[in-house]
């Protein structure tokens, strides 16, 4: 889910001095719910901890055997690891910016059109969020399996895009209902064209929205694994490498990737949202 | 704007759009269900032949898959709820000028890969790791214990894993509840504890229900937690499925499987949209 609009997204109402009915909220709620945070963090702060433990044998282990840098300093000495991981910065670039194309249209059609057809858009991508992966990925491997289509990266990203486009419709539909439609009006009034009023005036109000849909694709798809594994035959992505090394074990590479990717995501995440803000 | 051009506009908007969905979504599930009616071999080829008896066929091989997903599901469903309605209750109504910090830290794990996540928790709770290794050292538990390959470690894994998409929808419906309603309550004397069940609690339904439908059917359909976490003796349907696809190359047995799914998974998000709408979903989302 969005990761990143959801705290700007919230529309100021009256002031919220009104607190919850229940005792528990002063002292028992922030305990427990700082404990939930602490069982969150858990996975988070142990990969982080082990991407810098040695490991001789080049597998990780539980065991703190000791501190050492060294695995950052060889994170792409793994060819087939490193060119996963290239793999899923491919798809997940081309599929976030193909949503986007996509779904931007989609969102400014069910939001300022009433249409036939709008209530089973609205069905469609309402199943596509819901719809479990397993299904997804099945189905379209049958898809492909029926047209004979060779399995790799073009079938990742054709898969990527048909579960991201939806969530990016739905993040950029959010943010054109919220705008002042006088300002589309104005330019009308104005003598601008259309395409002019598109490009000139709601694009760039809607441009937050769709990077924020972008990076919520972005991170979708870079995360997938259950449909990927339907739909990848013999291309390896980030998660599909690492799935297949557990039986093997894993090496600390995998760790020190998954700490990068955790951080940049972090830091893309709060520069999207310092951006919102100051927009706003 | 010409009215004509007013008419079509919607509709070339939204053309690549259901082109795409239409190509690469519905048409896919139609396929399924088309394959899982067809006989053969990987090796000779398929002929569609109308072959309902594969249906009532894996049905009685996998039944026993296909209940377990639906327990493992509704019972890390509802875990994830019970965990996560006191934090979502709590940062909205108490969180203050810092509830988008708490969101954020809830939402961290959706920036570490999911397989990463889970093999963390295969880490955390090998016979030897960090906890129980710890545990059985200071005396705590039996040096027999073990977790791991047990239904308890896979639900375990499927409730953390939903955890965040449980927590937002929640969020989202508490943070709306109008302040005054809940005030209201308390000048009509209402207790603490009865302005929480008959009006707060109410009033987030939309939300639980959302929550709900999404980590339900997530996780029913999940087999990363079964094979990471899980045994011989937590096989989940989605395993099942995979295997039978990508490891048997058994075509037919996998369609019929993913078919029953679908069909029982879309009942349950049809029947969601019917009752309650799409809007808490969908604004969980953005």
């Amino acid at each position: 889910m969005s990761t990143v609009e959801l705290p700007t997204a919230t529309v100021p109402r009256e002031p919220k001095q009104g607190r919850g009915p229940l005792r528990l909220g002063r002292f028992v709620l922030p305990v427990y719910t700082w404990l939930v945070i602490l069982y969150t963090v858990i996975p988070i702060v142990l990969m982080i901890v082990y991407s810098f433990n040695q490991a001789p044998s080049g597998r990780m282990t539980f065991q703190w055997l000791g501190f050492t840098t060294q695995w950052y300093q060889h994170v792409f000495q793994i060819p087939d690891l490193t060119n996963a991981l290239v793999n899923s910065l491919i798809v997940a670039g081309s599929s976030s910016l193909i949503s986007a194309i996509i779904g931007t249209p989609l969102a400014i059609a069910l939001a300022r059109y009433r249409y036939l057809g709008r209530n089973v858009t609205e069905g469609v991508i309402f199943t596509n969020i819901a719809a479990p992966s397993v299904v997804v990925g099945a189905s379209l491997l049958s898809l492909f399996i029926t047209l004979n289509l060779n399995r790799g990266l073009v079938t990742i990203i054709i898969a990527h895009v048909s579960f991201c486009i939806a969530f990016v419709a739905i993040v950029v539909r959010a943010r054109i209902v919220g705008l002042d439609r006088s300002i589309e009006k104005a330019a009308y009034d104005l003598g601008a064209t259309p395409w002019v009023a598109f490009q000139k005036v709601l694009l760039p109000l809607i441009m937050p929205g769709i990077i924020a849909g972008m990076l919520l694709a972005f991170a979708m798809s870079i995360d997938d694994f259950i449909i990927t594994s339907f739909v990848a035959g013999q291309t390896l992505t980030f998660p599909l490498w690492v799935y297949g090394a557990v039986k093997v074990g894993i090496p600390p590479q995998v760790f020190v990737m998954g700490t990068l990717i955790f951080l940049i995501g972090v830091v893309l995440a709060l520069v999207n949202v310092f951006m919102q803000r100051r927009r706003a | 704007m010409s009215s004509v051009r007013a008419r079509i506009a919607p509709y070339l908007l939204s053309f690549p759009g259901w082109f795409w969905l239409g190509l690469f979504f519905l048409l896919p599930i139609i396929t399924v269900l088309s394959v899982a009616l067809q006989t053969g071999n990987p090796d000779t080829g398929y002929t569609f032949t109308w072959h309902w008896s594969e249906f009532s066929t894996v049905l009685s091989n996998y039944n026993g898959e296909l209940v377990r997903s639906f327990i493992y599901g509704g019972i890390s469903t509802l875990a994830a709820f019970v965990i996560a309605y006191p934090m979502a209750y709590w940062i909205a109504f108490h969180g203050g000028l810092h509830k988008s910090t708490y969101l954020f830290i809830i939402l961290l794990p959706f920036f570490v890969s999911f397989v990463i996540r889970t093999l963390a928790w295969q880490f955390l709770l090998s016979d030897n790791g960090i906890v129980l290794g710890s545990l059985k050292s200071i005396g705590l538990l039996p040096q027999s214990t073990h977790v791991l390959s047990t239904p308890f470690a896979v639900i375990a894994g499927l409730t953390y894993n939903a955890l965040p998409y449980m927590v937002l929808p929640l969020y989202v419906a508490i943070e709306k509840i109008d302040r005054r309603v809940v005030r209201a309550a308390g000048d009509l004397y209402a207790s603490g504890v009865q302005a929480f069940f008959r009006v707060i609690l109410p009033l987030s339904s939309a939300g639980i229900f959302a929550g709900f439908l999404l980590v339900f059917v997530t996780n029913v359909g999940d087999y990363v937690n079964a094979s990471i976490l899980g045994g011989p003796g937590t096989t989940m349907i989605g395993n099942v499925i995979q295997n039978s696809y990508l490891e048997n190359l058994d075509y037919p047995t996998a369609s019929a499987l993913s078919s029953i799914l679908m069909v029982l998974l879309l009942f349950v998000i049809w029947l969601y949209a019917r009752v309650f709408g799409t809007e808490a979903v969908e604004e969980a989302v953005a």
